[in-house]
């Protein structure tokens, strides 16, 4: 990251008077969309520069104008989209001019891209190994007779091990972090000048985000080349960025060198989104702006309704009331920052905003009687061959030697005791949420126990659990906030359904007055209930979500990864929300999910999972600050966050 | 891929006995008496009872049943009765003359419906997609024998380019020995192009009807999947590698793009086989589904009967045919057998 950079130009806004000048400079970049509602100006005004060698970090939440500006660099927008003013350079070549002969030579040769969701990016019918071939062969860097040879050599560069093999695989035989190589193989492939990554590791486990961003690291600074880095993560940019420039609503707010943004972030929305950013040794509280802050309650959208009374919050008090600095506790944190070269940064930043964890670590040590146990669960899944197997079977032929069973929960048990928020985490693949599934009995398990309140749900076959009456007691809130509403209910239908089918309501003003106050539990305005799914934002759909969820006072909630669809702001909104929820209906909570920062913040304690077993289970506090198993360790040092 | 084959044809079976069950208890329960039909207006009871007997009409359904199924073993699916001759050899007879025109028209109507659905895609509101529009609704709207007899008047009666639609042969040509059936391939096994000609010249106009009714579906599909397939992030992917537009919507979007075209592919062929009982009418064409119109007219059950096992069994061929398509596309279809 540093090495390679000429101090006087990295990070460094004005252009730059010397003779070898930026690799790339935007000026005034200002982007239009014809839209059914007219022109939309996407990105107004943005000026940026990228250095040989540097790697730039554009941060922003989403329909900040991210993308939009990077694809204007590479002039891949839509036929809707159209560069309305502005210049961009391109090694003193000018982009908003240029034919379109002049731009398919320079994409893929000069300048490159590494896209979101790598399978996706891929052609699903086509080998791999030709994807990269088709690039180098119409580049020409080779030719028919050689291009296997080359590709090989490429596969190689980015380490896939078994090249030759790999060579043949489509896409769908990869795993996701094997596709984001091919990926970055297939940008790389041409060596260019300037490679593009829009948020390269989202969607990917920790783990292999590290790995994929150390490779990306690595390959471009061992050949010198310039990197846009467009991510959402203020911790990625962190760790792997030169220079950040913050944008918001289109609008470039603030750009700095990275230690500096994060040290000394200027403009309020930076440090908005740096509050919000989980990191270790902070509390729920200390993701809210300062203002909502202050006020001690969770109000981040504004409504007519009047904000509940102090005194329900139970132990949610203002955060500066429990807030003792322990800054012990943050410089002995063994969390390494994924970094290098900024350790020093981190202590004394983190000592500042590093307060002692609230309520919920005397909560845990109690005994608390236990809502929902599991034992010794198991889930298999046959590896292959279902219709052949149906086939046989309906010719009378025995089935296959059950060679190939999948173990995707292997003998797994575990308590969430009452009013206990437990967090299951893991990388993808590790079985949690097949167990989630499993307690909310939309399938069977293979074998093994569950217990809730004291009754055998495990005896309860799947099938006919939605008519029981436990089924009220278990909730679930879903991942994507959009994909789990019916898109032709309004939000009042969607939050009414429970309410129907299972809390013997039936339609009239009791149940639209009971839709109303819960729409005010979850702090969605009322003006917005008679909308659909699709006119809502993402945060409210994801209130609405919960809203439903608890709109039969449940005992036990299960959220599979609740937030991991959200922008960051709006994700601290979220589970302070779901924090504060608990608390005033006494909930417990079963939270699935990848990102140990957040789980930490919202849960009593934390159940780590790998391959279908427990490896680690303990506080919060123990797992995240001195994880005993090797893999929660590897899963805690992955995670990049920004020095503060 | 062999699995896939194998897998598809056992998955076949339930489905051809259950059409074989199907065909016998409707061509029982369809109105009209057989036995009364044949033994004409002015028969006594008795005679229509001796005729009962003699066709078997009289056994218990379960025997009867059991009858067609020994006899369908054997591979005699009975005798018409208003023709006297064997339904099989009738149906191998007619079969390729329907063969012919159906492929034709299928082609005929791929060879106009792909590039023009891609092309509609790719320049999404120029005249091009919206030629297209009016193309594809013409298509569907237009039933085949309006668009038969319109073609008929203009081509043949009108501008006398097309000969008259009188059978898949004018009454001078020779047949040519039969080899596949398929005139436009026998004569040019035997070398005779002069027939050849004759042959295409009679096959064109029913085979443009055809391809009318066929090219609305399979336009619109291959649009709308075009369509999809470009705005996909892998396409996006392409361009950013500045692949040339050519290679991009041939080799990245297209090839994703003929999934459902396959599919669409095998629903407009058997709506073909349908649409080809009007065509035939109107063509005079000597094909399979006259044929089977007539007999039902006559309550004739046999050739009914035959008529419907040889198109199921030509359905499973070609849902096999379209699954193979997506396995030779698809690898994740491939896969998954």
């Amino acid at each position: 990251m540093h090495g390679v950079i000429d101090p006087a130009t990295a990070g460094t806004l004005a252009p730059s008077e010397e003779p070898r000048g930026p690799l790339l400079q935007v000026r005034d970049l200002t982007v239009e969309f014809a839209t059914r509602n007219g022109l939309v100006k996407a990105v107004k005004n943005v000026n940026l520069t990228v250095a040989k060698g540097e790697t730039l970090g554009i941060v922003g939440e989403s329909g900040s104008g991210k993308s939009v500006t990077s694809y204007t660099v590479m002039r891949i927008l839509d036929r809707a989209g159209r560069i309305a003013e502005g210049s961009i350079a391109f090694s003193g070549i000018d982009i908003a001019h240029a034919g379109e002969k002049q731009m398919r030579d320079l994409r893929g040769r000069e300048m490159s891209m590494i896209f979101q969701n790598p399978r996706a990016a891929l052609n699903p019918i086509r080998k791999v190994g030709h994807q990269i071939g088709d690039v180098l062969l119409h580049h020409l860097q080779a030719d028919p007779r050689n291009v296997k040879e080359k590709v090989i050599e490429i596969l190689n560069q980015v380490r896939i091990a078994r090249p030759e093999e790999r060579y043949h695989a489509y896409p769908f035989e990869l795993s996701g972090g094997m596709c984001q190589r091919i990926v970055i193989a297939l940008a790389l492939a041409c060596r260019p000048q300037l490679m593009i990554a829009d948020e390269p590791t989202t969607g990917l486990d920790v783990t292999t985000q590290k790995a994929v961003m150390d490779l990306v690291t690595e390959l471009t600074r061992a050949r010198g080349m310039s990197t846009l880095l467009i991510t959402h993560d203020l911790g990625l940019a962190a760790a792997y960025c030169d220079t950040v420039m913050v944008m918001e609503k289109g609008e470039v707010v603030e750009t700095a060198p990275a230690e500096q943004i994060f040290r000394n972030p200027q403009h309020p929305y930076t440090r908005k989104l740096m509050r919000a950013t989980p990191r270790p040794g902070i509390s729920l509280r200390d993701l809210l702006p300062e203002e909502a802050q202050t006020r001690g309650r969770v109000q981040a959208s504004p409504r007519p309704n009047p904000p509940p009374q102090a005194g329900e919050g139970g132990p949610v008090a203002p955060v500066e009331a429990v807030a003792t600095p322990d800054a012990d506790v943050a410089a002995s944190n063994p969390l390494p920052l994924a970094g290098e070269g900024r350790e020093g940064a981190a202590a004394p930043a983190a000592g500042l905003s590093s307060v002692a964890k609230g309520s919920p670590a005397p909560a845990a040590e109690k005994t608390l009687q236990p809502l929902l146990k599991v034992e010794n669960l198991v889930k298999e899944y046959p590896r292959q061959g279902a219709p052949i197997a149906f086939l046989a079977g309906l010719f009378g032929k025995k089935p296959a030697k059950e060679d190939g069973i999948f173990r995707a929960v292997d003998g797994i048990s575990f308590e969430v005791g009452k009013g206990e928020s437990v967090g299951l985490v893991g990388e993808s693949g590790c079985g949690k949420s097949t167990t989630s599934t499993i307690v909310m009995r939309l399938i069977d398990a293979t074998s093994g126990r569950i217990t809730f309140d004291g009754e055998d749900l495990s005896a309860i076959p799947a099938k006919s659990f939605a008519h029981h009456p436990m089924r009220k007691r278990i909730q679930m809130v879903f991942q994507d906030p959009t994909e789990s509403l019916n898109p032709r209910y309004t939000a009042a239908r969607a939050i009414a359904d429970p309410l129907l089918r299972m809390g013997g309501m039936s339609e009239g003003p009791a149940l639209r007055a009971k839709v109303e106050d819960l729409a005010g539990m979850v702090g969605l305005p009322v003006d917005l209930l008679d909308r659909f799914p699709h006119q809502l934002s993402g945060g409210q759909k994801a209130r609405v979500g919960i809203a439903r969820a608890i709109a039969l006072n449940p005992d036990l909630v299960i959220l599979d990864e609740p937030t991991a669809a959200l922008d960051v702001s709006v994700q601290a909104v979220v589970l302070n929300l779901l924090e504060d929820l608990k608390h005033k209906i006494g909930m417990s909570y079963l939270f699935v999910s990848h990102d140990l920062h957040v789980v930490q913040l919202l849960c009593d304690r934390v159940i780590v999972m790998r391959q279908g077993r427990v490896v680690e289970e303990g506080t919060a506090e123990q797992v995240l600050a001195a994880p005993k198993d090797a893999y929660t360790r590897e899963l805690i040092a992955a995670i990049p966050h920004p020095p503060v | 891929m062999l699995k896939l084959i194998t897998s598809r044809l056992l998955i076949a079976i339930p489905s051809l006995i259950g059409v074989v069950i199907v065909t016998f208890l409707l061509t029982r329960v369809l109105p009209g008496d057989t036995a009364a039909y044949f033994a004409g207006p002015a028969a006594t009871p008795q005679a229509i009872a001796e005729i009962k007997t003699k066709l078997g009409l009289d056994k218990p359904l379960i025997i009867q049943f059991g009858d067609y199924v020994g006899a369908l073993a054997k591979g005699d699916l009975g005798t018409s009765l208003s023709t006297g001759q064997p339904v099989i050899t009738e149906i191998t007879n007619r079969l390729p003359a329907s063969a012919e025109l159906t492929l034709s028209g299928l082609i005929l109507a791929l060879v106009i419906a792909i590039p023009f659905g891609i092309a509609a895609a790719v320049k999404q509101g120029s005249w091009v997609d919206h030629s297209c529009r009016i193309l594809t609704t013409a298509g569907v709207s237009l039933p085949v024998f309006f668009t038969g007899l319109l073609l008929v008047y203009l081509f043949y009666f009108r501008l006398g380019w097309a000969p008259a639609p009188l059978g898949r042969l004018d009454a001078f040509a020779m047949a040519p020995d039969t080899v596949t059936g398929f005139y436009l391939i026998d004569t040019l096994i035997a070398g005779d192009v002069e027939t050849f000609r004759a042959a295409l010249a009679q096959l064109v106009i029913p085979a443009l009807t055809l391809a009318i009714f066929a090219l609305a579906p399979i336009a619109r599909m291959t649009r709308a999947s075009m369509l999809a397939v470009l705005s996909s992030e892998f396409v996006r992917t392409a361009r950013a590698a500045g692949l040339t537009p050519w290679k991009v919507i041939i080799v990245y979007a297209f090839r994703n793009a003929m999934l459902p075209v396959v599919t669409t592919l095998g629903m407009v062929f058997s709506f073909l086989l349908g649409a080809n009982v009007l065509v035939e009418k109107v063509f005079a064409w000597p094909g399979i589904g006259s044929y089977a119109v007539e007999a039902l007219i006559t309550s004739d059950f046999a050739p009914v009967q035959g008529f419907v096992l040889a198109m199921a069994i030509l359905y499973v061929l070609l849902n096999l045919m379209i699954d193979i398509a997506y396995g030779i596309i698809d690898p994740r279809a491939r896969s998954e057998a």
